[in-house]
């Protein structure tokens, strides 16, 4: 019971509050009319000490010059003008409080000093608004500016958040502003404390920044706080690097799994590779258009339809070009390598007849855009995560095919005995252009996800071609899990190196790190068990 | 030496070639100095330029096919070669260019004031001396070529995985090259040239020699190449293409006449870029594209591989054909490009030489220096 009586005192006494601070708020809105600049600036901070969030309509008429006093009573009211006369409302609650002749009424002015003071308080008082998107920029803008002033109603406005997310920017707000403040040491110290909780490269630049203006013992403890905060950084930024690099690594392992099938199964080096990818991208492209025609409401999901479209168009162009060119070179690699190469051109320059040499950019659908963001800086893109995922899944989808569906095994079985296949009653040739088929359909499938994240143009499968085979050779030919392997180390190793060399010349020694590593193991990464002899 | 000892040494085919060079060699540049513009024999300064560029074209052809059409090796970083050896040669003409530049820098070339660099980076130096340049036309390939080399068939490198590598390089290259720090110009290259050994490049009678060099170099190239693959250590280098294991069987060290093969060969395609510079008046890095260098190989296979000369004309005749299609129908070139490469693959394994071949046969050329059939891996 006793607990229910304080709760309905509290809120009656809330309630009570609140009427009252409305009447006085009215008097304070009504001092802004009378007297010179200092004593409006008087006036202004009265208004916002108050803490009540109507006074922001009040401070932002006053800034853009709406705000006027009636010479009659020195009331003040927003005026709009219309025609000759204005209209006047009250500054409070906005309501309609009839009209003036222009004569009766006088604006009233601001300068300079009252401005700033004006934008500061600005960013005090939303604070108090009822959005809590609005308090959170509010208390960022304060983070930002570290304005000691704002201090009073930042203290406030703690009190009365209910959004602990909120709050939370806001306390450390309020420590940045502390630091600032003429508040005794006592406090300042547990400001520190607060900010060094933080890790964000802002938080230890202003920490660094304040070590420099004051003398021990706060000079140590900031310097403190800012290298806790530099030593966590350093622990962000490698679990972002590695998030980049798996995030390049998912592309390389989209743009490479097929390749793995084509060269690595079938020892068949498709130079046209790289254009399937650059298939599978425009596939995507013009399924999005024809979405946008036909069914624009669910334009979002086109890249849905795409991706079996994109499988099966490049699939097929797959398997006609196995049918028409490759069938007639196998086991001469070198000719297949230039063969395929004229393949290639031959689809850039179709692809760049039909649709036009310009890039075409494939709009990114709104459940894939946007990023998770952390405190500390810290952000992954959601059309990234998206890929990620892509990526494992057709990867894990290929393993189970090939090891428990009967085209993985006929697929195995022609690759390891040709003549023996054939005699168990397998179709080589038709497992050849089934195979053929599916490297290139996966390659599609990666056209798919690099038109989210790069240009779709005729050169679009240039870029991916000497990596992929890279990533091929690097893992090791014939072993898919040689191929994940790969495209993760290279990935990583590429956005370690970034920072340090910059993204060209990590490309470079990624280049010849590998160039090396294949003089000392031919055959990759994990090579394939066994013994052979060449020629 | 008469031309009956030459026989055996060249082939006929290679005889008719070298007939064919000379007399193309010393009658396009006297056609256009000695006539006036508008007489029926005329040639003119364009023919001339564009003429000269096709021998260098065809110089990399050969090189091309010392290593694949008689070793086996598919290289697909010849480019890079080419584009190292017009860098030295581009690197002598800027620092010619002295003071005449657009900022009058007498030290430094244009780029690098507008860099705002203060001194020459020590690579350059030496540069101003032409016979410096041509040292460094034939080591910089040279010695790139024996070190990826030495590296690559010492660990038995070969087949496709050979070729990954070797686009692998040139890719490496135009990434570095395209970078302003490295001092080679970045983006833009080496341009803008004035003269060479003091001769104006853009003077008839300079762009009459150059294309006088370049058939020379042509010439002496292919005569040395045949030398080398007429040899003993020639028919070794044949052996190692259709058999490498059993070369290694029979207790030759494999990796060193590869070695020796590939090295040679980069230093013809480091010549060809040497002359070719002049003659375009530019070198920037997208000659390092691994494109170009499958082109080259392309232009080789179009020709006959193994032959040399075949390599030489598929060179002329292709880049011929590009001048003609890149004018008259732009759209149409990849598509000729990339058909030539599935026809000449699939259904003219010998190129334009066994087209030949099959009308006349050649009595000094061995059949199975043709046939490579299986020869890869």
């Amino acid at each position: 019971m006793g607990a229910f009586r304080s709760i309905f005192t509290s809120l009656f006494m809330l309630i009570f509050v609140s009427v009252a601070l409305a009447q006085d708020v009215g008097v304070l809105v009504d001092k802004l009319a009378l007297g010179n600049f200092t004593e409006r600036g008087a006036a202004i901070s009265a208004l916002v000490s108050s803490g009540s969030p109507s006074v922001v309509t009040v401070l932002q008429a006053l800034e853009d010059g709406r705000l006027y006093a009636r010479k009659s009573d020195h009331k003040v009211f927003i005026a709009t003008p219309s025609g000759d006369i204005f209209k006047l409302a009250d500054p409070l609650s906005n309501s309609d409080s009839g009209q003036a002749p222009k004569t009766d009424i006088e604006k009233i002015k601001v300068n300079n000093s009252l401005r700033e003071m004006i934008s500061n308080a600005m960013s005090s008082l939303t604070l108090f608004s009822k959005d809590a998107k609005v308090r959170k920029d509010a208390a960022l803008a304060i983070l930002k500016s570290g304005d000691a002033s704002a201090l009073p109603a930042l203290e406030k406005a703690i009190a009365a958040e209910n959004d602990t997310a909120v709050a939370d920017i806001m306390r450390i707000a309020a420590a940045a502003a502390t630091l600032k403040s003429d508040r005794p040491e006592e406090a300042k110290k547990t400001a520190i404390a607060t900010l060094a909780q933080q890790t964000d490269r802002d938080t230890a630049s202003l920490l660094t920044a304040y070590a420099a203006s004051v003398s021990d013992p706060l000079r140590s403890q900031a310097l403190a706080a800012a290298e806790k905060i530099e030593v966590a950084l350093s622990t962000w930024t490698a679990v972002q690097n590695i998030w980049f690099g798996f995030s390049l690594a998912s592309v390389l392992l989209l743009a490479a799994i097929g390749l793995a099938i084509t060269f690595g199964v079938m020892g068949v080096i498709n130079m046209a590779h790289g254009e399937m990818v650059m298939l599978g991208a425009y596939t995507t492209y013009v399924v999005e258009q024809l979405f946008q025609i036909y069914v624009p409401d669910a334009s979002d999901y086109a890249i849905v339809a795409a991706i079996p479209s994109a499988f099966f168009i490049s699939a097929l162009i797959g398997m006609a070009i196995e049918r028409s060119v490759i069938r007639f070179l196998y086991g001469r690699p070198l000719e297949t390598l230039l063969a395929t190469w004229g393949v290639s051109l031959i689809l850039q320059q179709a692809v760049r007849s039909i649709f036009g040499p310009t890039n075409k950019s494939v709009t990114t659908p709104s459940w894939m855009s946007g990023s998770i963001d952390f405190s500390n800086g810290l952000s992954f893109t959601l059309n990234r995560i998206a890929i990620l995922i892509f990526a494992l899944a057709i990867f894990a989808a290929l393993i189970l095919l090939i090891r428990y569906t009967s085209l993985g095994l006929q697929m195995r079985s022609v690759t390891q005995n040709r003549p023996m296949a054939n005699a168990m009653g397998i179709r080589s040739s038709r497992v050849d252009a089934l195979t053929f088929g599916l490297g290139s359909g996966i390659a599609g499938l990666a056209g798919v996800a690099l038109s989210q994240i790069d240009n779709v143009s005729p050169n679009l499968g240039q870029s991916y071609i000497i990596d992929s085979f890279l990533v091929v050779v690097f893992g090791g030919v014939g072993n898919l899990w040689g191929t994940l392997a790969g495209a993760l180390t290279l990935g990583v190793a590429n956005k370690f190196l970034e920072p340090f060399a910059g993204a060209v010349l990590a490309k470079i020694f990624i280049l010849v790190a590998v160039i090396l590593f294949i003089q000392k193991k031919p055959r990759g990464l994990f090579a394939l068990k066994g013994r052979w002899v060449d020629a | 030496m008469s031309a009956q000892s030459f026989m055996p040494l060249l082939g006929r085919a290679g005889f008719i070639f070298l007939a064919l060079l000379t007399v193309v060699g010393i009658g396009v540049p006297t056609l256009n100095l000695f006539t006036t513009p508008g007489s029926l024999l005329h040639v003119p300064d364009y023919v001339v330029t564009l003429g000269g560029k096709y021998l260098c074209y065809a110089l990399l052809a050969l090189s091309v096919d010392l290593v694949w059409g008689y070793c086996g090796i598919l290289s697909l970083g010849h480019g890079a070669f080419f584009a190292l050896g017009g860098y030295a040669m581009g690197m002598y003409m800027m620092r010619q260019i002295g003071a005449r530049g657009v900022y009058g820098n007498a030290e430094l070339p244009d780029f690098m004031v507008f860099l705002n660099w203060k001194t020459l980076p020590w690579y350059w130096h030496g540069f101003e001396y032409f016979p410096f340049a041509i040292l460094l036309v034939v080591l910089a390939p040279g010695v790139l070529a024996f070190v990826f080399g030495w590296f690559a068939f010492r660990s038995r490198v070969t087949g496709v995985y050979l070729s990954i590598i070797t686009q692998a390089m040139t890719y490496a290259l135009l990434l570095a090259f395209f970078r302003n720090d490295m001092g080679f110009g970045g983006n833009n290259g080496l341009t803008d040239f004035k003269d060479i050994l003091g001769f104006p490049v853009q003077a008839a009678g300079t762009r009459a020699a150059l294309f006088l060099l370049s058939a020379l170099a042509l010439g002496t190239c292919f005569i040395a190449a045949r030398v080398i693959v007429n040899s003993k250590f020639g028919k070794i280098i044949i052996g190692i293409r259709d058999a490498e294991s059993r070369t290694r069987f029979l207790g030759y060290r494999v990796e060193h006449f590869k070695l020796f093969i590939f090295v040679i060969s980069a230093i013809m395609a480091g010549v060809a870029g040497a002359l070719y510079v002049p003659q375009v008046g530019i070198i920037n890095p997208s000659e390092f594209a691994p494109s170009n260098s499958i082109e080259a190989v392309i232009w080789a296979a179009f020709g006959g591989r193994g032959t040399l000369w075949g390599a030489a004309l598929g060179a002329i005749v292709i880049n011929a054909v590009k001048s003609y299609l890149t004018g008259a129908l732009p759209n149409a070139w990849l598509f000729v490009l990339g058909g030539l490469a599935i026809v000449v693959t699939i259904y003219m394994p010998k190129g334009l030489a066994g087209l030949f071949a099959g009308w006349k046969t050649f009595p000094t050329m061995p059949k199975q220096a043709i046939d490579l059939g299986e020869a890869a891996e």
